[in-house]
């Protein structure tokens, strides 16, 4: 590099190919593809069109909620509608989000990798998260359920509604489609890192990949051969659940929280990734404690599989098994305050610049400040029984799935859309959009745990009219949300058609997908990228021709200075 | 005691209720008033635990908003001044620090626990039977009753169960919550320290009126409970057979068969007696004291057009006399 190159300005080779979204057109191309980048961006499309069918069903409930008694449907219209906002937003948007949609698109790129390991099990991994969506809308077309999304028996044997089948099956699938996925990352990560790329130079977001991965695989079975057992009884009435035929209830709710406590761990992890990469990148400073952050996540998956007892304590589980699942619980926790620390020490004398991605990460370490911090109050038994089943888990968990695991997935769809799309958003209606779906999540959830603190259980469509202030703020934070991802959606699709050119490193990060161009050609790299530290930001300089910035390798000074 | 229908909110939600508050008055900013001793040392851990959270909080918003105004990027080309990227004894001290007050956090979480499991050796036995969507309280004495009735400052121990799904058992007030679970029983113990009316509500999902699954519970002053017991245990002692039909009504039935002629979850009482009663089979037969019996004890045996079969029995629920009372009602319906 002595001049200026196409290659210098753009990061791009010469020869500029096709990006992954021009190389072919039509439909039978994205169906059939094998790539990576196109089946995350069809997950990223499924799982959106998902979430706004979940979020629909959210501002029913919370409409409902903004009078006691009736406002605009039945109780039991109201018992679906919550079932189906958690069952969708759980096995549909929250579980598969991060990983299958941006994890999908940028874990190869990020080993200077051509593709996943598997790629056709990664296109039957997003096959089964369609079957696994249409089981969920026939549920509701043929007479919905309204069981929880936790299915608790006997309530789910018992109830007459036809959707309960077909949601049990949706799950058991989406199970598969989870487990695909994990599998793949896993030996991706394992066999394909480049030259260069030790464990300890493996970007953090990879870390948590991997993380998330082991869970997927170890404990999605146990949620699969759940949900199977359940359908038989349902079906057959063998006694494995039911106590009228000497089953066990509580049986159920062990199996099936060995699976969807580990799974709130599967929701969070990867969320963390985005925020260290975010941190890091947008303060231009070095990940602070590396090594910490990556093995707090192998720590959180592990010890997350040894909680999953806290949500019994008032079921009639052991005493001495409560006590050591409380003690468990609080194992958890330490992992979690130190990334919080680790990206607070990172933002400390870094050069911060406060993007749309950055202020989503902020507002990830403010919003799961208070989500994780309540999960305190929780772990210990003496407040647990108190506040389990109330509005305080409901504030809590969903300050934690959508305050956290979404806000960081909407920051990381901000961060690599112009690598996945190859155009910048309005970084103006970003910012806007942000701020109410800031306030918006603190309004809606955080009148919640005054509520549950106070008495109010969950699941409840009559309540009584002490609570209606509360519940009417609630409310209207949940439109004010509403508005600000719609307003996200609106300038998202604006930026797809009119968009300016991203340039390939807009952000200035340094790890290694934005080392190719934006978007990227079909097989990502030329020649298999030389990794260096994932956070060594000096090799990194701000190109005012792109409005982006270029990576110069040191030591070539006197070529790199040429180059501007 | 003012007999209240505790099944009847979602029909009369439009009337004011006299229910309890769920979380009465005179408590702090986060926790209901204390009205038994559990409550004591959850509000301790709670408290504790709450105010260890608004320093983390506090500490760590104000340190990140500090940062990104004091630090923030002027120029685009601008670097970071800081380089450091790790500290061993920094990270090894802001894990230990917190490891340090989780462990406390359990413990005293642990401690208040064992406290409600452990019932001293004289608590009063209640049983509380969960059934959809009513509460059931039966007492040492046999009698069976709608509302939870205690001595003040008298340990009670309530054995729960249910007759059907999952249902838990919570008085916020109390601090005190348990799952009746069908095929096991469950304890939990508590002794009420303020005399009044509080809020028994069902916490664990159990379908269409989950939310109005809730229960009276009265602390009685010293002397009051075995005054009420001998009461409640014999209401014919001072009341004709309607007027004791009326109450078992209001008690048990009113949820889903109103008397105003008014369609619920089943079909109302008026206009029931003498009228030929029609099934979703097609045959319809005479309302009469037989037919009213059976409905009671065998309420599949027959369902009414037009309704679903919900209904559960009431055998062993309701004694012989209190079925007679309840047509002996129905028939004063129609006067």
């Amino acid at each position: 590099m002595t001049a200026i190159s196409p290659e210098a300005v753009f990061d791009r080779p010469a020869d500029a190919r096709p990006d992954y979204l021009r190389i072919r057109a039509g439909l039978a191309s994205w169906l059939f593809t094998l790539d990576h980048k196109r089946i995350g961006v069809m997950y990223l499309v499924g799982i959106l069109g998902a979430f706004l069918l979940g979020g629909i069903f959210a501002l029913l409930i919370r409409t409902e909620l903004f009078t006691p008694a009736r406002t605009v449907m039945s109780a039991d219209r109201y018992n679906q509608f919550f079932t189906l906002h958690g069952a969708i937003m759980t096995f549909l948007v929250i579980i598969p989000g991060i990983p299958a949609a941006l994890g999908n698109f940028v874990l190869p790129i990020m080993l200077g990798a051509r593709d996943l390991a598997f790629p056709r099990v990664n296109l039957a991994s997003f096959y089964l998260w369609v079957v696994g969506a249409i089981l969920a809308v026939l549920a509701i077309v043929l007479g919905s359920v309204d069981t929880g999304w936790t299915f608790y028996v006997p309530y789910a044997t018992e109830t007459t509604m036809g959707g309960v089948i077909p949601v049990l099956l949706g799950a058991f699938v989406l199970g598969f489609s989870s487990i695909f996925t994990g599998l793949n990352f896993i030996v991706t990560i394992h066999k394909m890192r480049p030259p260069g790329m030790t464990w300890f130079r493996l970007p953090l977001f990879l870390w948590a990949l991997y993380a998330t991965a082991i869970i997927q695989i170890l404990a999605t079975p146990v949620l699969g051969i759940t949900l199977v057992l359940l359908i038989v009884e349902r079906v057959f009435k063998l006694g494995i659940f039911l106590p009228a035929l000497g089953g066990d209830p509580v049986l159920y709710q062990h199996f099936f929280w060995f699976y969807s406590h580990p799974a709130v761990y599967i929701m969070i992890l990867p969320a963390m990734g985005i925020v260290s990469e975010l941190i890091s990148v947008f303060s231009r400073k070095h990940i602070f404690g590396y090594t910490f952050i990556a093995f707090s996540s192998i720590a959180i998956a592990i010890f997350g599989f040894f909680v999953w007892g806290h949500h019994m304590f008032v079921s009639g589980q052991s005493t001495m098994l409560s006590t050591i699942f409380s003690l468990l619980t609080y194992s958890v926790s330490i992992p979690s305050a130190v990334k919080v620390f680790n990206w607070l020490a990172t933002m400390y004398r870094g050069s911060i610049a406060l993007k749309t991605p950055m202020l989503y990460a902020l507002a990830f370490i403010f919003l799961f400040g208070i989500g994780g911090l309540t999960g305190l109050f929780l772990g210990a038994l003496a407040t647990n029984v108190h506040l389990t089943d109330t509005y305080f888990v409901v504030a809590h968990f969903h300050y934690v799935m959508m305050g956290s695991t979404l806000i960081a997935m909407i920051g990381g769809l901000h961060y690599w859309w112009p690598k996945m799309t190859g155009r910048m958003y309005s970084e103006k209606a970003g910012v806007i959009a942000w701020a109410l779906v800031f306030i918006g999540t603190n309004l809606t959830f955080f009148p919640q745990f005054i509520m549950g603190a106070h008495g109010m259980p969950r699941r409840y469509y009559n309540y009584p009219p002490e609570f209606q202030f509360l519940h009417q703020l609630s409310t209207v934070g949940s439109y004010l949300m509403a508005v600000g991802f719609f307003l996200t959606a609106a300038y998202l699709l604006h930026a797809l058609f009119r968009g300016a050119r991203a340039p390939a490193n807009p952000w200035g990060g340094a790890t290694l997908e934005w080392r190719c161009a934006s978007p990227p050609p079909p097989d990502n790299f030329e020649r298999p990228p030389v990794a260096g530290d994932p956070y060594d930001f000096s090799e990194i300089d701000y190109d005012p021709q792109t409005g982006g910035y270029v990576y110069t390798p040191r030591p070539a000074p006197a070529a790199a200075s040429a180059a501007h | 005691m003012n007999p209240i229908p505790p099944l009847s909110l979602l029909a009369q939600a439009a009337s004011p209720t006299t229910w309890p508050a769920v979380s009465p008055g005179g408590g702090s900013a986060w926790m209901p008033a204390a009205a038994a001793t559990a409550a004591r040392q959850a509000d301790f851990v709670f408290y504790f635990i709450y105010w260890v959270a608004v320093f983390f909080f506090v500490l760590i918003v104000a340190l990140m908003v500090y940062f990104a105004i004091r630090y923030r990027r002027r120029a685009a080309r601008e670097r970071a001044p800081g380089t450091v990227s790790h500290n061993t004894a920094l990270e090894i001290t802001w894990s230990a620090v917190p490891l340090v007050l989780v462990i406390v956090m359990f413990y005293l979480g642990y401690r208040g626990f064992l406290d409600i499991v452990n019932p001293p050796s004289d608590a009063l036995p209640i049983l509380v039977t969960g059934q959809k969507w009513v509460w059931s309280f039966t007492y040492p004495n046999g009698h069976s009753d709608t509302e939870l009735h205690v001595p003040v400052d008298r340990p009670v121990q309530l054995t729960l169960w249910s007759s059907d799904v999952i249902h838990s058992f919570y008085v916020p007030a109390f601090r005190i919550k348990r799952d009746a679970v069908p095929g096991r029983y469950n304890k939990v113990w508590f002794q009420a320290t303020r005399p009044g009316e509080y809020l028994a509500l069902c916490a664990e999902y159990c379908g269409t009126q989950h939310s109005d699954m809730l229960a009276r519970v009265v602390v009685h002053e010293p002397g009051g409970y075995e005054a009420w017991l001998a009461e409640a245990s014999d209401p014919f002692r001072t009341r004709s057979y309607a007027e004791v039909g009326r109450l078992i009504h209001q008690k048990r039935c009113a949820g889903c068969h109103s008397v105003d002629g008014s369609a619920n979850i089943g079909p109302t009482f008026k206009g029931l007696w003498g009228r030929q009663a029609a099934f979703r089979d097609g045959t319809a037969v005479l309302a009469d004291e037989n037919y009213i019996r059976e409905s009671i004890l065998y309420p599949q045996k027959q369902v009414v057009k037009g309704y679903d079969p919900v209904m559960p029995t009431f055998q062993g629920q309701l004694k012989d006399r209190e079925i007679l009372a309840l047509i002996e009602y129905i028939k004063e319906l129609e006067k």
